[in-house]
């Protein structure tokens, strides 16, 4: 059963829209995630679905007490610098009718709880939030960019994280630009660009929709301008004296048979990603 | 859901412990104030003199608490509470807040409280240092003292969260309480006293709320009673710059 369902949510500010048409809806327990690029109306969507902005069209109906059983993390969003990490989770513990032991989160989060807001990296910073987003033991996190400026090991840790909190039945509403966090995590997506929903699928259906994209990556010493005209190749580029052709699941014979064999090095081949899907759908 | 009693109680501690963390708004409104009453009138014998104006007290029983009152509850008023405010506006912790049960208009209740505490404390720490060291007589009339720092706190604190309202982010609130705080001080008296004031310049003090404020404590010491002009301007602060504060604020 849908636990969020937003229906032609619409939403501008002043003259600008920045939601012209979403919809989508959110089965308990799943991560679903919101991709789209910056500006693609992402944050404003789910800040409505969170009650922090009133649309100015279409119906949001979400299946928990806004303000008890719905844990935010905002994109922008700082404590106080002098308040410690314990004291942040006590507060906010406080102000739940049915918390999480705060001990508990610290370990989950390995954060030190005598460690002064100011004094956080980026992704201590991030766990503080997520931790903040889920100590009123919610039924639904809403989580907005949150390993935006991490390096690749807090990431992945954070990625750990949330896979943890979906396993204790929290439904986890998720905004990215990072296509591999949507492939590691995400059960659904819904695609956004300019406003709209392009398309709701599985990260494994986005993928597949490409029809099997191929990418084929290899040195060469010969120009390489010929393959273009090839009905198998969709597109060549080169950067750096790597030649990068896509195409369809017989391009690679195509490339072998079109080049002298001799002329060829470091070839390698890589079905298409979900950066690639991503692409494809946006149209660029 | 209404707001709990535990709830208020475990954010009034931790913003009084954050509060506590930073010496320097304890040392500007507490600790200059006292430091100056008790430096200045150990320095200026002029303090000293027993003055007929003054009802045959001297400028050590009312100008000179008066006006170190008024130093600390101006320091609160119109630095340090707005300061906070717009801070944690600009951090989007009262918009953090407004997402969970309770509200952020809580935390500036617990901050005006604090502020509040803060500038009674300095003006109960001056009154018994005055009288241990300076044998300065408390106020004559105690419901009427507390009466005139009563109205003068709300007017005070009022334009404190004016300036909050009116300002985008911290740096702007910081330079338009320092824009206003000096004129306030000098319309309260504290470089020229409101006697000595040319007319046409107590005329105009007399409207602004320090001036009022400052000219009601000083009489309210000398003489156990104020103006009702002064109350009167103070209330009126008081109540349009709430209602304009009001209108204004933004939690986000
Ligand atoms: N408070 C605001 N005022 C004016 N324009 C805004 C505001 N917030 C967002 N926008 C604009 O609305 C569009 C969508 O923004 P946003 O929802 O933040 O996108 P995303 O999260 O996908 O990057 C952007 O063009 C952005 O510039
Ligand atoms: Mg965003």
């Amino acid at each position: 059963m849908a636990i969020i369902t937003v229906q032609n949510l619409r939403k501008q500010y002043g003259d600008k829209i920045a939601v012209k048409d979403v919809s989508f809806s959110v089965e308990a327990g799943e991560i679903y995630g919101i991709v789209g690029r910056n500006g693609a109306g992402k944050t404003t969507t789910v800040e409505c679905v969170a009650g922090l902005r009133s649309p100015d069209g279409g119906t949001i109906h979400v299946d928990a007490d806004l303000k008890q059983q719905v844990g935010v993390q905002l994109q922008e969003s700082m404590m106080p610098d002098k308040l410690r990490v314990g004291e942040a989770l006590d507060l906010y513990a406080s102000f739940y009718a049915n918390p999480v032991p705060v001990q508990e989160l610290l370990d989950e989060v390995g954060l030190d709880p005598k460690a002064a807001f100011a004094k956080l990296s980026g992704g201590q910073r991030q766990r503080l939030s997520i931790a903040l987003a889920l100590v009123g033991n919610p039924k639904i996190a809403i989580l907005d960019e949150l390993t935006t400026g991490l390096d690749p090991q807090a990431r992945r840790e954070t990625w750990d994280l949330i896979t943890r909190i979906r396993d204790r039945g929290v439904t986890v509403l998720l905004v990215t630009h990072f296509m591999e966090e949507v492939e590691r995590l995400c059960d659904r997506v819904a695609v956004i660009s300019n406003g709209t929903v392009l398309t709701v699928d599985t990260p494994e259906g986005l993928i597949s929709r490409t029809g099997g994209l191929q990418r084929v990556t290899f040195r060469t010493t010969v120009p390489v301008d010929g393959l273009k005209n090839l009905p198998e190749v969709h597109s060549v580029t080169v950067e750096a004296g790597q030649v990068v052709v896509t195409g369809d699941q017989n391009v690679l014979r195509a490339i072998v048979t079109a080049l002298p064999d001799t002329a060829v090095s470091n070839l390698k081949t890589e079905t298409s990603t979900m950066d690639d899907a991503f692409l494809a759908l946006t149209g660029e | 859901m209404a707001i709990t009693v535990p709830q208020v109680r475990r954010l009034t501690s931790v913003e009084t412990k954050l509060y506590l963390r930073e010496p320097a708004a304890i040392f500007f409104a507490i600790g200059l104030p006292i430091g100056l009453f008790l430096i200045l009138g150990g320095t200026i014998p002029d303090f000293m003199k027993a003055d007929p104006a003054l009802g045959g007290l001297r400028p050590i029983d009312t100008h000179l608490p008066a006006m170190m009152i008024i130093l600390s509850v101006l320091t609160c008023a119109f630095s340090l509470l707005p300061t906070v405010l717009v801070t944690y506006r600009e951090r989007g912790i009262l918009r953090r807040m407004s997402t969970t049960p309770v509200s952020p208009i809580t935390v500036l209740g617990v901050q005006l409280v604090l502020n509040v505490a803060t500038t009674l404390l300095a003006t109960a720490l001056m009154l018994v240092t005055g009288k241990l060291v300076y044998d300065v007589p408390l106020p004559q009339a105690p419901l009427a003292f507390a009466g005139v720092l009563l109205i003068g706190m709300v007017s005070s604190f009022a334009v404190g969260l004016l300036l909050a309202a009116l300002s985008r982010n911290s740096r702007v609130v910081q330079g338009l309480g320092l824009a206003v705080f000096f004129p306030s001080l000098f319309f309260a008296g504290m470089w020229v006293p409101r006697e000595l004031m040319p007319e046409v310049l107590r005329n105009v003090a007399d409207f602004t709320p320090s001036g009022a404020f400052g000219a009601a404590i000083v009489e309210v010491l000398a003489t156990g009673g104020a103006q009702w002009l002064h109350i009167g301007v103070m209330a009126a602060w008081g109540v349009v710059a709430a209602v304009v504060a009001v209108r204004f604020f933004r939690w986000s």
